[in-house]
């Protein structure tokens, strides 16, 4: 057998491969100190429909870390009718979400839940929607989104959407999927390294870097229409894209003018503006919840450390002082915490810093963690890791007790950016 | 010496295996397309250095990478006849374009990697710059840590992966 047809065999086996394993597979490997008990049984009904709703809901609540299920069996809990909260609660359950499903004329099924606290003894809320036969996926992430934020404060994360890359051979792959790894779909395909996804406020747009034209240019891609355009293409390179919050502008990272410096551009293109002013490095920019400040990394102070600079310029302000090498700011959307790469003797780990207080805690235990990038309620942070030689994308909460591992099969995934709530 | 053949001994080996795509290793293809857009140039060769130096073995101008230390843009001495020389063809020859990307290991942010490569490419163009060459036929550029020729996370491989490559027109 030649040379390049054992490689052609190699490839093909390779394309196998990852066709049969493309798919995120989630692996969870730390969960909360206290997790909130619930009882989520199966829908009246839900026989009815292709495929389970309660399944896509209690692996979302079991994979946040947050909640342990209490099975009650197959038994099913009418939306019509008020549970036996106190038996409920004896069984364990502190919450229980009742639910049904209604087949409708047109094919499509109505579905109704409730969610009731046991101890309190009170109804906590209830959701109605309509769903395809084919919707169950999405149906169970509102409503694990709608118990999450019941039973938290806070809103879910179940029905939000992650972009990576996915390298595998000489193919790089721009991937969209579901929080959970599901669905996945290709937006690009290149024979030249993807980086730097970020997803416009509206979760219809990522702004990436690629290196298709042998240098670092800087596109926008529309999803739907899968149409994509050139936002930044000067003399040099251009990379690090960051959205402002109104989804208009972009801070970027450009070299024409010399070494690499921030700018803000319009996402067509126009209306270049520079930002900082230094003789070395200043990239990673990200802006804060409220639009007023971009972090960024520079090593102006002689090491790369983060710092701060209002939208308008000004002089920037260091906000890490601690070890040689402090990357990659990411704020949360609260405007509370950042966080960040640090490396520890020879390891770069995640880390998050308490803005106010700037009391900082490392995040993860691996040597080579990147790209942290927050959930849109800022409850846990994606990153990219890498376990036995591979890139895999990791998750861990802002506390640091839940942790998840997210991998495919043969390929390496990297870079990932977490998308923002979808509009209701 | 035996460190300036280095870089050429090793692509050399690259080629041989067969490797992953890197400028150097695209060489053999990219000879077919310099060989079309010499039709194009008609300035008379003044240095005797033609187009096809600079993919003769046996020439200076067929090496292509100039090395870094760790966390490190300055050209090692070592490199200066090799940057001497491509200066030398640039001024000589001033339908050329050269892009120079820099590169790094893979240790640390994507991102800042590739701020890194951008400072070890914009320190070659400048050492060229001051050599003779003219400022609009150089693009300097950054691959970061994206495009490595050596993959293995060992101090040797990280050592061939920080380095810069010029690209002459038609290679890029």
């Amino acid at each position: 057998m030649s040379l390049n047809s054992r490689t052609l065999l190699a490839v093909l086996l390779l394309v196998l491969a990852f066709a049969a394993h493309a798919q995120l597979s989630i692996e969870i490997t730390g969960a909360g100190a206290t997790r909130y008990p619930v009882a989520i049984p199966v829908l009246e009904n839900e026989g009815a429909l292709p495929r389970s709703v309660s399944d896509v809901v209690r692996d979302d609540l079991e994979r946040s870390g947050l909640f342990s299920l209490v099975n009650l069996g197959l038994v099913s809990f009418p939306e019509a009718v008020v549970p036996d909260l106190a038996g409920l609660r004896g069984r364990g359950a502190d919450a229980v979400l009742t639910g049904s499903v209604v087949p409708l004329a047109d094919g499509r099924f109505d579905v109704r839940v409730r969610l009731f606290d046991t101890i309190k003894q009170l109804e906590l809320g209830a959701l109605a929607m309509r769903m395809a036969p084919t919707q169950n996926r999405a149906t169970g992430h509102r409503i694990a989104d709608f118990v999450y934020e019941k039973l938290t404060g806070q809103p879910g994360y179940f029905s939000t959407r992650i972009a990576y890359v996915v390298k595998s051979g000489p193919r790089y792959e721009l991937q969209i999927a579901d929080a959970d790894g599901m669905n996945p779909q290709t937006a690009l395909v290149s024979r030249e390294p993807i980086i730097s996804p970020a997803w416009a406020p509206d979760g219809q747009r990522l702004a990436y870097v690629s290196f298709e034209a042998k240098k670092p240019v800087i596109y926008v891609h529309d999803l739907p229409s899968g149409q994509r355009q050139v936002v930044a293409n000067f003399r040099g390179s251009n990379s690090a894209p960051a959205w402002a919050p109104d989804g208009r502008r972009l801070a970027v990272v450009l070299t024409k003018d010399g070494p690499s410096q921030l700018y803000v551009i319009n996402a067509d293109g126009s209306g270049v503006r520079r930002l900082t002013n230094s003789s070395g490095i200043d990239t990673e920019p990200a802006w804060s919840a409220d639009g007023q400040w971009i972090y960024f990394t520079s090593d102006r102070g002689g090491s790369a450390q983060i710092y701060r600079v209002g939208v308008d310029g000004g002089t920037p302000q260091r906000v890490t002082f601690e070890g040689s090498y402090n990357v990659t700011p990411r704020p949360s959307p609260d405007g509370k915490s950042l966080a960040y790469v640090t490396r520890n003797a020879g390891r770069f780990q995640v880390a998050i810093m308490d803005l106010a207080s700037r009391h900082t805690t490392v995040l993860t235990e691996s040597h080579r963690d990147e790209s942290p990038s927050f959930a849109p309620n800022g409850r846990m942070i994606l990153y990219a890791s890498e376990n036995g030689g591979r890139g895999v994308l990791a998750a861990v909460s802002a506390d640091g007790r839940v942790r998840q591992r997210l991998s495919i099969q043969a390929a390496d995934v990297r870079e990932p950016a977490w998308g923002p709530i979808p509009p209701t | 010496m035996k460190k300036l053949l280095l870089p050429a001994l090793l692509s050399a080996l690259l080629v041989a295996c067969g490797g992953k795509a890197g400028p150097q290793q695209t060489g053999a293809a990219v000879d077919e397309r310099s060989a079309g857009s010499v039709a194009t140039v008609t300035a008379p060769d003044v240095s005797g250095a033609g187009i096809a130096a600079l993919t003769d073995p046996n020439n200076i101008l067929s090496r292509r990478s100039v090395y870094f230390d760790f966390d490190s843009f300055v050209i090692r001495g070592e490199f200066t006849p090799l940057v001497e020389a491509h200066a030398g063809f640039l001024a000589q020859n001033p339908q050329m374009r050269m892009l120079i990307q820099g590169n790094t290991d893979e240790r640390g942010s994507r991102e800042y990697n590739l701020a890194l490569g951008q400072k070890r490419a914009e320190a070659l163009k400048q050492a060229l710059l001051l050599l003779g060459a003219r400022e609009s036929q150089i693009e300097s550029v950054s691959l970061g840590e994206e495009k490595p020729r050596c993959t293995d996370s060992s101090e040797p491989c990280f050592a061939e992966n920080r380095r810069s490559d010029m690209l002459y027109t038609g290679e890029f």
